[in-house]
């Protein structure tokens, strides 16, 4: 089964590939162009007694599309010491692994991109590399700016990779299964003390694991009050100093494309990814959920990951950032142990129950 | 003196750990250190100032502020000019609080004259000198989120300091340069309104000061950055000549406007010199956040006491200051600002020496960012607080 | 009551200040579309009565700039009453300000013997073209029209001849 089998047609297989790329892009920019329009434009200028953009269209709201207008027109500079072929793949390096991400995100009992028996461990995977690619735009940059932001954010994404997996390893536990659409299936037909009004999102039993998982993700995002690597105010945007025109697009895209994935896998993992709590409509097993889930689901899906990046904006546009090495010290000195604790309490209940 | 003597062997000591890091530098990790040069275009410096600074990794191991990029020979300028036209000159020195800036040399040339100015406009001055220090300390506290990250404090910043320029503007004419300020008293009386609005305008400016004391000043990661962080002591500082809230973080309870009898109305009002016995980055900022506080209820209390009468005292029409000298410096935002004005008796300054705060709070930057992080250069320089025309005049 | 975190703190300030903007409005003022009126002592245009004007260039020379630019001759009008003698007056040939340069000190308009200088609160004179500022005695004389009235006074000043 696939995406495919909604249509109720057989479609060839490159029709099939076709429509998974065009999925995944849909997938990918649309929360990105609706975080940067509802967030970055609008909840970010009334946080400050502002409106934002309220000229290119009704409130603003082709304002994005001026935007993209803009840095397309830019012109498309190369610094002259550059390493001008890895100074003009980063920025690729960075966006591609976005695109990897999504494509393990399961938006209905049969949309998905691919069913990955590890995709857990695999969205653990490819996450990191966006941590390449921004190593090799402040390498390649030629620029001391630069440099010293991307070995910051080689620093800090690393640090922050850790406690993001032992996060997970939470839910994996709970869950039984690395594989995502499992773990939605195990949280919207659990129950709690036998009461299943709700199923079992794990938000609940592994609070805290969520916590650290989003702390480690507006890390990996490097937003504020992680956004040491870039910096404006002292290394006027780290790795991204030299970049301009479409390549800081792309950047631009990658980083709030990420944050809307990255909301999208949190919701996955504790909040119930697309399912409704499967005891309304007394399904049991994954096969018998009805197939207009695979239409509601995606848009229950959206509606969470507006939720979590709502929290994620929030935090940015209200804290002031950690030095660099703060963040390592609460990185390693207080995620880690909390996370390790965490598992050690789950491992303990799922063994007890 | 012991003061001295802990300063000598502090300075050896930040001798010595330079040199080991030198050492370490070129010896044990056989790497070279990287020389960063921030400025002068870059965003922290808000304006043109370049600092020099060599690194271990993110460790300053010597920095140097280099400045004159943006000199405009003010005190050149006042030579050729008349006494009317170099108010309008020294309002753009601090252009945050540029009526501040009038005040000390408009006493000075008074002082040379013998005049003094009526009681109406000692309070007239002393309201818009308290405002000025409003507009400029209120966008000190907003940038200070934005040199750390946090975008939302500056715009909060620029929406309460706007109601205070309104005022300053509704008095003066101008925004930014009132130029308002006459020799013998004021150009102009207040307008009708003017009290009621600034009552209502240092209501708003308290509940401003509260939000940033929640958002900015109590959130545990600015203080993490702040405690702690380029530490002044008091010898230190009085070394180094600072003054205005740099000094009064280190703990050094001195502030000219309760020091000095000037025929200004601060000593006709009650208020507080705030200090801190700290003396590291996030006193010098409370330190200001309690003075725009105070500064409101000075306001406050100046508002209720106006005397009436005229605001010009006679002073004839055509402005000549007889031979003499004279020095009055005032407690201005960034701290002691004062003018020593040669007259020779012309319609102009003979010669003009301006002791600008911030070319002095700058000279501590090489002693304070010995072996700190890259990222505190930043904090201790918006803590420091300058502006590059107080610098660079 | 116990403490609450400045994290949390720092969270309810930015929240209040969204809700009080989606219910109250925010501070922008959109500027094309709707203006705000300056005070009627602000600097925002020098206007010109050209009758009052009698070159006598204090203006010009007080200027701390130097952005007047002033040329006259003398022409003989004819006498008040009948049979007098024919008057001297100094009429203008030109009067210009230079925008460009000015720096809004205001202190031609204070030092005006005649009242030929007003400031009006008028500020929308941009001009895509540098030498457009330079504004001409017609031009000047056009701001007349936007010139306020003084304001009264705040209670317990002294009106004073002045002029």
């Amino acid at each position: 089964m696939n995406a495919a089998s909604l249509l109720a047609v057989d479609l060839p297989y490159w029709a099939q590939s076709l429509l998974r790329v065009l999925g995944g892009i849909v997938a990918v920019l649309l929360p990105a162009g609706t975080i940067v329009y509802v967030f970055l434009f609008k909840m970010m200028s009334f946080m400050q007694s502002r409106l934002g953009p309220m000229e290119a269209g009704p409130f603003g709201s082709l304002q994005l599309v001026a935007e993209v207008g803009k840095w397309l027109q830019k012109e498309d500079i190369t610094p002259e010491r550059a390493d001008r072929f890895i100074f003009k793949a980063a920025p690729l390096v960075v966006l591609v692994s976005t695109f990897l991400l999504v494509a393990v995100v399961p938006f209905g009992p049969d949309a998905w991109f691919t069913d990955f028996e590890a995709g857990v461990f695999y969205m653990l995977a490819v996450g990191s590399v966006s941590v390449l690619g921004i190593i090799m735009a402040g390498w390649a940059s030629a620029n001391k700016y630069s440099l010293l932001g991307g070995l910051r954010a080689a620093g800090q994404l690393i640090a922050y990779e850790l406690p993001m997996v032992l996060a997970v390893v939470g839910v994996i536990i709970q869950a039984g299964s690395m594989n995502l659409q499992q773990i939605v299936f195990a949280q919207n037909a659990g129950s709690m003390f036998g009461w299943d009004g709700l199923g079992n999102p794990y938000l609940l039993t592994q609070f805290v694991g969520f916590l650290v998982f989003m702390i480690a993700v507006q890390a990996e995002l490097t937003q504020a009050p992680f956004d040491m690597p870039i910096a404006e105010s002292e290394l006027v945007s780290g790795y991204m100093t030299e970049y301009s025109g479409f390549r800081f697009l792309t950047f631009f895209i990658a980083e709030f494309a990420t944050a809307g994935v990255f909301s999208l896998i949190a919701s996955v993992l504790f909040l119930g990814g697309w399912g409704i709590p499967f005891a309304w409509f007394g399904w049991e097993t994954l096969n018998d959920v009805d197939d207009w889930m695979n239409v509601v689901g995606p848009l229950i899906m959206v509606a969470k990951m507006m939720l979590l990046a709502f929290i994620i904006m929030w935090v940015r546009f209200s804290y002031p950032r950690f030095r660099e090495d703060q963040l390592q010290k609460f990185a390693w000195k207080v995620l880690v142990p909390v996370s390790l604790i965490n598992i050690m309490f789950t491992a303990i209940l799922k063994v007890a129950f | 003196m012991t003061s001295t003597e802990s300063l000598i062997d502090r300075r050896q000591m930040a001798y010595i750990a330079a040199q080991a890091s030198d050492a370490r530098l070129n010896v044990e990790l056989e790497t070279e250190g990287m020389t960063l040069n921030i400025g002068p275009q870059h965003p922290a410096t808000h304006g043109t100032l370049r600092i020099i600074a060599r690194l271990d990794g993110e460790q300053v191991v010597w920095a140097e502020p280099s400045c004159g990029y943006m000199h405009r020979g003010y005190e050149k300028l006042t030579e050729v000019r008349t006494y009317p036209q170099v108010t309008t000159l020294v309002n753009r020195i601090d252009w945050l609080g540029s009526f501040a800036n009038e005040v000390p040399f408009i006493l000075a040339a008074e002082k040379l004259m013998g005049i003094e100015a009526p009681p109406r406009a000692q309070w007239i001055r002393t309201i818009l000198f308290e405002l000025s220090r409003i507009a400029n300390v209120s966008l000190f506290l907003g940038d200070l989120g934005v040199q750390m990250g946090a975008i939302t404090p500056v715009f909060m910043a620029f929406r309460d300091r706007e109601y205070v320029l309104n005022l300053i503007e509704g008095a003066t004419g101008g925004r930014f340069h009132p130029n308002f300020d006459r020799i013998g008293g004021l150009k102009d009386d207040l307008p009708a309104g003017f009290v009621d609005e600034t009552r209502a305008v240092m209501k708003k400016l308290r509940n401003f000061c509260d939000e940033i004391e929640n958002l900015l000043f109590g959130n545990e990661i600015f203080q993490s950055r702040m405690r702690g962080i380029g530490v002044i002591p008091k010898d230190v500082a009085l070394q180094y000549g600072l003054s205005g809230a740099n000094l009064r973080a280190s703990g050094v309870d001195w502030d000219l406007r309760r020091d000095q009898s000037l025929p200004m109305a601060w000593n006709k009002v009650d208020w507080k010199v705030w200090t801190h016995p700290d003396g590291d980055s996030f006193a010098r900022c409370w330190v200001r956040l309690q003075e725009t506080r105070e500064a409101t209820l000075i306001v406050d209390q100046l508002l209720d006491s106006i005397p009436s009468g005229p605001v010009m005292a006679k002073v004839p029409r055509i402005i000549k200051v007889p031979e003499g000298e004279a020095w009055v410096s005032t407690e201005n935002p960034l701290g002691e600002m004062g003018y020593y004005v040669v007259s020779k008796g012309d319609l102009g300054p003979f010669r003009t020496k301006i002791r600008s705060a911030s070319f002095n709070n700058i000279s501590i930057v090489p002693w304070v960012l010995k072996g700190v992080y890259v990222p505190d250069i930043i904090t201790i320089l918006a803590s420091l607080y300058f502006i590059l025309g107080d610098i660079d005049r | 009551m116990p403490k609450v975190p400045g994290l949390i703190k720092g969270l309810g300030v930015t929240l209040n200040t969204l809700v009080r903007t989606t219910t109250q409005g925010a501070n922008t003022v959109q500027y094309p579309h709707e203006k705000e009126a300056p005070p009627l002592r602000a600097r925002g245009v020098i206007a010109l009565r050209e009758d009052n004007c009698t070159s006598c260039m204090l203006c010009a020379r007080s200027c701390p700039d130097w952005c007047i630019y002033i040329e006259g001759h003398k022409e003989l009008a004819p006498p008040r009453r009948a049979g007098g003698k024919p008057r001297q007056v100094n009429k203008l040939d030109r009067f210009d300000i230079d925008y460009a340069l000015c720096m809004y000190c205001g202190i031609c308009v204070e030092v005006c013997p005649f009242d030929a200088l007003f400031w009006s609160p008028e500020y929308e004179y941009s001009e895509p073209h540098i030498a457009d500022l330079l504004h001409d005695k017609n031009k000047l004389g056009e701001w007349m029209e936007t010139v306020p009235e003084a304001p009264a006074l705040e209670a317990g000043a002294e009106k004073k001849g002045k002029k």
